[in-house]
């Protein structure tokens, strides 16, 4: 490996102007779970890696019951799991920050850096998009927000320009009767990358859904909204017909590969089951809330 | 610690001491091949090829030489000219030239990660910009990745001057045909009432050690070289470096470190002949360290094969005719376990009428190397999954239609003598007398298979020197790494034999130039071979000390008798001697004591072995659960349980992981796809339940203690017994490994979509 200069500024303006002033040659370095292991296999390369983690305003979790969830970009996927709110109030994409890689790699891994590594398979992602969250970036023009399902561009390439930098992530806070989920398929039962994963959350209006959204990963070359099939349960009671029809419906918009983690046409039909599993799942959840 | 012995006849044997190379294991001390560091050694990095099949037209490393750091770079042209023809190196035969093409490829690349040059710097880091600097020049050509597309007339051709026995002058893929054949098969077909006839494939997989290959060559100015590397064969190494060199046997030392994981792939060598090369041109010390990736693309694995099986049975059980046909992957030289396959693949069951035809194929992927029990486990999961098929049209129990059809001592073994002494019988009576097989699996989509295996184990070289020391304790020397915990086995059996604790010997692993000639750590040989010469050694040893006590009692030495650790003196009212009392008067009475044996061991105790396996299949994505698993083997007599124990538990799970998501996966051009253990899908430790097992112990009558090889036979039967229990789950033959979930579900969903059967074991 080539050699890298490495920077670790204690404040937002101090790594924003480090960014900007290498530009294409810098990155911004959280965990290094993926970054690391791109550089040594030679499928990144850059000259600068720019530390986030002693940047205090990037290690908050905070949640207000207004205003929702604040997640700085480099809080560990650990500090989720440990946290009694986020079991309560997100348990989806708790379990989904639970799920990436092992213990010892959740105390380097944040929600953040899945999201900015760009791939369509990250398992938070889904489950972000899922809660309707959204990415606050600053440097560039300035600071902006932007949806999560419209972060990633491409597999390793997202909204983030040169010099740009994610904060955090904003959630809002669920309404009553609200619950999510996340499932995942992987051929073993750990350590595995999504061979699909569907990110789910559900309001329900008594025995109806009034509102849902769902979010698919590692089913085309970004991660997706799946705004029909969500609509197509709203006013609708959760039966086998209304599941079915939503998971159909999720698989339709699927833009899948045949690669070694799966078919094209395997991960087409376990979309529409785990979409089905999951919103059986955050609807059992919607109910207790 | 150690627990009081359950055989009367031991004290040691049958106990499970703390091994003797825990503590430094688990402390991290323990040195690996990796781990040695000498002053002013350099670093090397091997460039590989991008390429499944190309000619290779030029290799341009002026500018890798030029960076500031490089110290040396080597190619093809660096090795010396070899003999393109078998030669026997050691107990195995080789061929020199195509070992010598694959350290470094000659004229073209033969597989995706085939190395083309070497280099040495002062750090990895440079070595590895080096690698990148070199500019090769391909002239690409269709890969061949299957055996059916590399036999078809017409195939490409990986090598121009390959022929075989049956083809004459014609240019070829297919590097050997082998055949067994016995009795009238289409009259044993006749006489079935039942004919179940099945097309298998299983994939190429890896033995998956942790540690990967590594070496560090010394090259001194006087000529002579000194290898330090993790490897499974030191002697090995010493005469396979020497062939590719072209350098006398007896100018290589090799150092064996302690060794992270074989399973067989560390029988052969890849980087140790480039560290001499590259520690001869530079003078310097030179360490090579595979990546992960690399020992995936270029290191040894497993061959993928296709295989058809019919067999048929009469209505009342009976065996009566088998055709098989086989082709393996070879890689890209010749030299599957086809031949071991064909050997093994019926070789339970007797069988009156059988013709076995068995391929050897040479495809674009990297050379094989042996993997546990080589070229059983595939065979065996074709021929165990149409037994089980024929079980059921019989309606008889499989477990019973195995005791009725396997082979016992005196049937003929597929090769023609007949067995020995042998346990299979009573590895199935153990399963079907187990607290899993006697349970009642119930559940919707779960379901029980059970299937067998064999596996010679072999005899081989070994040498063992046992060293008593002047406070009455002993080492014991022997040339065998110890991949499976075979050094707490040595000193048991040297304590055994002294009448010591099994702490109070010391077990030790020597280089090639302190010990006697000692043939690979492989084919289950290590306690029955090595175990033989220590056994003899520590022998040697008593009748050296006994001529001893009876000088220092003025007797003839027929005078003096050994028994519990102690001499007794006949007759008279002397008090008896220790080893403790007797050692210190050694020197006074002829000098230190060391005993010597060197064995060529013969009287190998085959192995067999019958796994039983519950999984719960989820019909909606093909993904297998494995809820519960036992498996039976015959260890003639297990000297140290737990790593007996732990032997078919490693065997055990590496089958599951083959039968279930472990594959290499080419893509169209032939370039490996998952070169990491992320995607070369091993089973982790929450994909398996705790593996319980059966020791069985049918002594083997050619070994003084009764022991036969119990290394690799854990292998063979499960994924044939996945297989079966897939069927009882959900219904669905699998004809293909690994099972994995798109596979599964695939075919469930042409069996006829989400069908729920109820458990049955039966």
């Amino acid at each position: 490996m080539h050699a890298i200069n490495y920077e670790a500024p204690s404040t937002l303006d101090q790594a924003v102007s480090i960014l900007k002033a290498h530009g294409e040659n810098a990155r911004p370095f959280c965990g290094g779970t993926d970054i690391i292991i791109q550089l040594r296999a030679g499928v990144r390369r850059t000259e600068h890696l720019v530390d986030i983690k002693k940047i205090k305003e990037l290690r908050n979790l905070s949640f207000d019951a207004k205003k929702g969830l604040r997640l700085g970009a480099a809080v560990p996927c650990i500090e989720i799991h440990e946290n009694e709110m986020m079991h309560r109030m997100y348990p989806g994409l708790t379990e989904a920050a639970h799920l990436i890689g092992s213990l010892q790699i959740q105390n380097r891994a944040s929600v953040g850096g899945n999201l900015c590594n760009g791939s369509p398979a990250a398992d938070t992602t889904p489950a972000l998009i899922a809660l309707g969250a959204k990415a606050r970036i600053v440097g560039g023009k300035g600071e902006r927000e932007v949806p999560v399902e419209t972060f990633v561009l491409s597999p390793g390439r997202t909204v983030l320009g040169p010099g740009e930098l994610l904060v955090e992530i904003l959630i809002p806070a669920p309404s009553p009767h609200s619950g999510d989920a996340y499932l995942r398929f992987i051929p073993r039962n750990e350590m595995d990358i999504a061979v699909v994963g569907v990110g789910v959350a559900v309001t329900l209006d008594g025995e109806k859904v009034k509102s849902a959204r769902i979010g698919l990963a590692a089913v085309a070359a970004t991660p997706l909204l799946a705004s029909k099939a969500a609509e197509s349960l709203a006013g609708k009671k959760l039966d086998a017909k209304v599941l079915e029809e939503a998971g159909r419906l999720a698989s339709e918009i699927t833009s899948p590969i045949d690669d070694m983690r799966g078919t094209a046409e395997y991960r087409r039909h376990i979309t529409g089951v785990l979409t089905r599993r999951a919103l059986a799942i955050a609807a059992e959840r919607a109910k207790k809330n | 610690m150690a627990e009081a012995t359950t055989n009367g006849k031991y004290k040691v044997i049958g106990t499970r001491p703390i091994r003797h190379d825990g503590a430094d294991k688990v402390t991290g001390r323990a040195k690996y091949g990796a781990d040695y560091t000498f002053p002013g050694m350099l670093h090397g990095k091997v460039l590989r090829s991008p390429h499944a099949h190309a000619i290779i037209k030029s290799i341009n490393f002026d500018k890798a030489l030029k960076l500031p750091g490089v110290k040396a770079i080597v190619t093809s042209k660096d090795l010396p000219s070899v003999a393109n023809k078998l030669e026997q190196a050691g107990e195995m035969a080789i061929n020199p030239h195509h070992l010598s093409m694959n350290i470094l490829a000659h004229d073209r690349v033969l597989y995706d990660g085939h190395a083309i040059a070497a280099v040495a710097a002062i750090n990895g880091h440079i070595a590895e910009e080096a690698v990148r600097l070199i500019e090769v020049e391909y002239e690409v050509l269709p890969p061949v990745m299957t055996v059916d597309v590399a036999m078809k007339p017409g195939a490409t051709i990986l090598h121009k001057d390959l022929r075989n026995q049956e083809d004459g002058d014609k240019q070829t893929n297919v590097a050997q045909h082998y055949q067994f054949k016995r009795g009238d098969v289409a009259a044993g077909f006749k006489a079935a009432d039942y004919v179940v006839e099945r097309e298998f494939k299983t994939a190429m997989v890896h033995q998956g050690y942790i540690e990967p290959h590594n070496a560090v060559g010394i090259y001194s100015s006087d000529g002579t070289a000194t290898i330090y590397c993790s490897t499974q064969g030191a002697f090995e190494v010493r005469s396979f470096s020497a062939q590719v060199l072209g350098m006398p046997v007896g100018k290589i030392r090799v150092v064996p470190a302690e060794i992270g994981g074989g399973f067989g792939g560390k029988t052969t060598v890849y980087l140790e002949p480039l560290s001499v090369l590259l520690s001869k041109k530079t003078g310097a010390p030179v360490k090579l360290v595979m990546s992960r990736a690399e020992v995936l693309r270029a290191s040894g694995p497993t061959s993928g094969s296709q295989i058809k099986v019919k067999m048929g049975a009469t209505k009342d059980g009976k065996l009566v005719a088998a055709e098989i046909w086989m082709a393996y992957e070879a890689g890209a030289f010749p030299g599957s376990p086809v031949g071991a396959g064909a050997m093994c693949i019926i070789t339970p069951y007797k069988v009156e009428n059988f013709l076995i035809d068995a391929y050897d194929v040479v495809v674009n992927r990297p050379k094989t190397a042996a993997y546990r029990a080589p070229g059983a486990t595939n065979a065996a999961f074709a021929s165990e999954t149409v037994i089980d098929e024929l079980a059921e049209k019989c309606g008889i129990d499989p477990i019973d239609f195995r005791i009725k059809n396997g082979v016992k001592e005196g049937d003929a073994q597929t090769v023609g003598p007949p067995f020995k002494r042998i346990g299979f019988i009573q590895t199935c009576e153990a399963i079907k007398n187990s607290p899993h097989y006697k349970s009642k699996l119930t559940g919707k989509n779960r379901g029980r298979g059970v299937a067998s295996g064999f596996w010679f184990n072999a005899g081989m070289n070994s040498s063992a020197t046992v060293n008593i020391h002047a406070d009455g304790t002993a080492s014991v020397v022997t040339g065998s790494p110890d991949i499976g915990g075979s050094r707490a086995s040595m000193a048991m059996i040297t304590a055994e034999v002294l009448g010591l604790s099994a702490n109070d010997v010391r077990p030790v692993t020597a280089d090639t130039d302190s010990i006697g000639h000692t043939d690979v750590t492989g084919g289950s040989r290590v306690t029955f071979a090595t175990g033989m010469a220590v056994y003899e050694a520590a022998q040697d040893a008593v009748k050296q000390m006994i001529e001893r006590a009876s000088k220092v009692w003025e007797k003839k030495p027929d005078e003096v008798e050994f028994r519990d650790g102690k001499f007794f003196a006949k007759g008279n009212g002397v008090p008896p001697m220790s080893i403790k009392d007797l050692a210190p008067r050694f020197s006074r009475t002829g000098g230190p004591i060391t005993g010597r044996a060197s064995v060529n061991g013969r009287g190998v105790g085959p192995g067999f072995a019958t796994t039983c396996v519950d999984v719960e299949v989820d019909p909606e994505t093909g993904k297998v659960q494995i809820l519960r698993c036992t498996i039976a083997q015959d260890a003639g007599k297990a000297i140290h349980p737990s790593y007996v124990e732990g032997q078919m538990q490693g065997g055990t799970a590496q089958g599951l992981g083959w039968g279930l998501n472990e594959e290499y996966f080419y893509d169209e051009k032939g370039i490996l796809r998952n070169v990491g253990l992320l995607d070369y899908r091993m089973p982790t430790c929450l994909d398996l339940p705790m593996i319980e097992t059966c020791v069985v112990e049918e002594a083997n009558p050619g070994h003084p203690l009764g022991v036969r090889g119990v290394g690799e036979v854990s292998i063979v039967p499960p994924p044939a017994a996945l297989a079966n229990a897939i069927y009882r789950a959900v219904g669905v033959r699998m004809l293909e490994t690994p099972m994995s979930p798109p596979k599964v579900l695939k075919a469930v969903l042409k069996h006829g979509g989400s069908a729920q059967h109820s458990a049955a074991a039966d």
